[in-house]
């Protein structure tokens, strides 16, 4: 009977320690977490320098449209003329005609500017992030098309699912104070 | 007109150039930006802001009140339908309104990561996700997966007419659960993926899109779930299998009857997670030292299959460190480069490209899978360790009075209150005291 009792006041012992030392490396987890310093919210963000335009952005967000959209940087843009994010490699003519087009979606808009320089601008309500134009603005032109994550759209999963397809590693994790990695004049 | 003939000048040379020329090496110097004669004034790109970090700050509230709130009700008011309405209000905001993003379950890979990368911090809140249903549950049981995760959610609604699984094959697949939460630490780890956030089942039905085949998987756990409560909790989810440890020494947990088991045997079927336990006091007489054997034999076996385990997860090295996409590009890039395949892809254009050298990138896969090597060791020692000690605690033989809800396996959902005579003793008891 003696014996029963002390086993039981041993098991008790032996589960109430083992309670505190949960409770102790819980506790534990958490200081080392706040001991890491910056604790900055990331968002989900394109390195455009990184970016190859493969056309996953389009296809692999896990929303129905992509969160990604393109991003003009006028500042970075020529302003050309015969516009290679906005003509295919073979336009049939220069002019808006959709067929003359690469953006699948008709998202570019293209207007007179003055002699010879027009404006190009994006409708991201049609924008569906699939990059031809940027392949394009990179190719022949000064890349001031290029893609970025639209915070108003982008849930910021855990694992973005377009990271996780992207082949050149061009998906970071920015501050969610400096959440856009815009092209700017001066640094290609 | 000058520009003009220009341009195409310009175009022409790099049509030809193309083939050699790479989409990085973009120059911004190609046309320079024009100045304008005109008063035309350039337009600059909207950057919408993402989430307010306030909105953090309220998800860790509600958890915390969702919570306590699960800890009353289970353990005081001991009220399944107050507990299924906060079920469904915790899947409401955790899952449809909060997207089923960022869940304590997924933040195991945040926390495994920030330990293995110095670069990476975890945010407060993903921090505050992991650790508060952790806390709560030392002391309440697994309250957490009760009424306030939205996976649980989910798989507790379209629970229909479940069937009882032998426990056998309870025990078995619970080992699955293991090797997932060892797999999701060692992918986050080694920084090659979040293998919980990419597989998990029922986020694609909280965002209404998503993967087609994940959104197959998560329908199957539901069709599952209909006939097996809660398959995904049960043999899956990798953070029940921490809750489950912490809950075997929890400081509250539920009991079946509100005071005292009088044996009636009524609860005996109502779980439907197979977690109510049987008195063991009419137990037939067993041979005692051919139990004895047995164990010495089951302890000497938990080192071999420890060393069993982690040997075979280091040699399949080879195929988990593909999860890493340097691997993954370094076997490409061998491939192309010893003439096996012709073609290339995106990434190993992407990669040629950028100029780095490919001995390099060698080397890092290298280091990469010497890391899977060694994490392999630890994650096949550790499935080899619960194993073992899950064929010993089988062959423990302990006493039990009453029915009792398993300390590990009982999810907290109330269901067994209702079937206990003694409790309506004691809500009777109530309603009288308040009258």
């Amino acid at each position: 009977m003696q014996n029963g009792k002390n086993d039981i006041s041993r098991r008790r012992l032996l589960r109430d320690g083992l309670w505190g030392a949960c409770l102790v490396g819980t506790a534990g987890a958490g200081s080392f977490v706040a001991g890491r310093g910056k604790k900055d919210n990331t968002v989900w963000q394109i390195d455009p320098e990184t970016c190859v335009a493969c056309g996953n952005c389009a296809t692999y967000c896990v929303l129905e449209e992509s969160a990604v959209k393109c991003v003009h940087a006028y500042e970075v843009c020529g302003y050309c003329e015969i516009c290679f994010g906005y003509f295919g490699p073979e336009p049939v003519n220069i002019n808006e005609g959709a067929e003359n087009q690469v953006c699948p979606t008709g998202a570019i808009k293209r207007t007179f500017v003055e002699e010879p320089y027009y404006e190009y601008t994006v409708d991201e309500s049609l924008c569906n992030g699939c990059g031809k134009c940027v392949k394009g603005c990179n190719a022949f032109g000064n890349g001031s098309l290029h893609l970025q994550v639209r915070h108003d759209r982008c849930l910021n999963c855990n694992e973005c699912s377009i990271a996780a397809a992207c082949p050149s590693g061009a998906y970071k994790r920015v501050p969610a104070d400096k959440p856009y990695l815009l092209k700017r004049a001066g640094h290609a | 007109m000058i520009r003009l003939i220009h341009i195409i000048i310009a175009v022409v040379a790099l049509t030809i150039l193309s083939g050699v020329v790479s989409a990085s090496e973009s120059d911004s110097e190609r046309f320079p930006p024009p100045e304008f004669e005109t008063d035309y004034q350039r337009p600059s790109p909207t950057t919408p802001e993402p989430r307010q970090d306030l909105w953090e700050y309220v998800d860790v509230a509600v958890l915390v009140a969702a919570l306590g709130l699960s800890s009353y009700l289970v353990l005081r008011k001991r009220n399944r339908r107050m507990i299924f309405l906060l079920t469904v209000c915790s899947l409401i905001y955790f899952g449809f309104w909060r997207k089923g993003c960022v869940c304590p379950i997924g933040a195991i890979q945040n926390m495994v990561l920030s330990v293995f990368d110095a670069n990476y911090a975890v945010p407060m809140a993903v921090a505050a996700f992991f650790l508060l249903p952790l806390v709560f549950t030392l002391f309440f049981g697994r309250t957490f997966c009760a009424a306030v995760c939205p996976l649980g959610a989910m798989q507790d609604l379209v629970l229909f007419k479940p069937v009882s699984v032998p426990s056998w094959l309870e025990s078995a697949l619970r080992l699955l659960a293991y090797v997932y939460l060892g797999l999701a630490v060692l992918f986050a780890a080694t920084g090659s993926a979040f293998f919980i956030c990419r597989y998990d089942p029922f986020v694609a039905f909280f965002r209404v899109s998503g993967n087609f085949n994940i959104l197959v998987l998560g329908a199957c756990f539901l069709l599952i779930g209909m006939f097996v409560g809660r398959p995904y909790c049960r043999y899956v989810c990798p953070y029940g299998v921490i809750l489950r440890q912490l809950s075997r020494l929890s400081k509250w947990r539920v009991t079946i009857t509100p005071d005292d088991c009088i044996r009636c045997r009524l609860c005996e079927d109502s779980c439907p997670f197979g977690a109510i336990r049987q008195p063991t006091a009419d137990w037939p007489a067993r041979s005692y030292s051919r139990d004895k054997r047995r164990l010495v034999l089951l302890m000497l076996l938990l080192p071999v299959l420890m060393l069993a385990g982690g040997w075979i997860t280091s040699a399949l090295s080879p195929v988990t460190s593909r999860m890493h996409a340097t691997v993954r590009l370094a076997e490409r890039i061998y491939q192309e480069e010893s003439g096996e395949v012709v073609d290339t892809t995106d990434a190993s254009s992407a990669f040629r490209a950028t100029g780095k050298k490919i001995s390099d990138l060698y080397g890092e896969a290298g280091d990469i899978r010497g890391k899977f090597r060694l994490g392999g060791w630890f994650l096949g020692a550790f499935v080899g360790l619960m194993a073992g000690l899950k064929l010993i605690s089988h062959s423990l033989r302990r006493n039990r009075e009453d029915y009792e809800a398993d300390r590990a396996s009982c999810v907290a959902c109330g269901r067994c209150f209702q079937y206990c005579p003694r409790e309506h003793v004691r809500l009777k008891q109530n309603k009288t005291d308040r009258e």
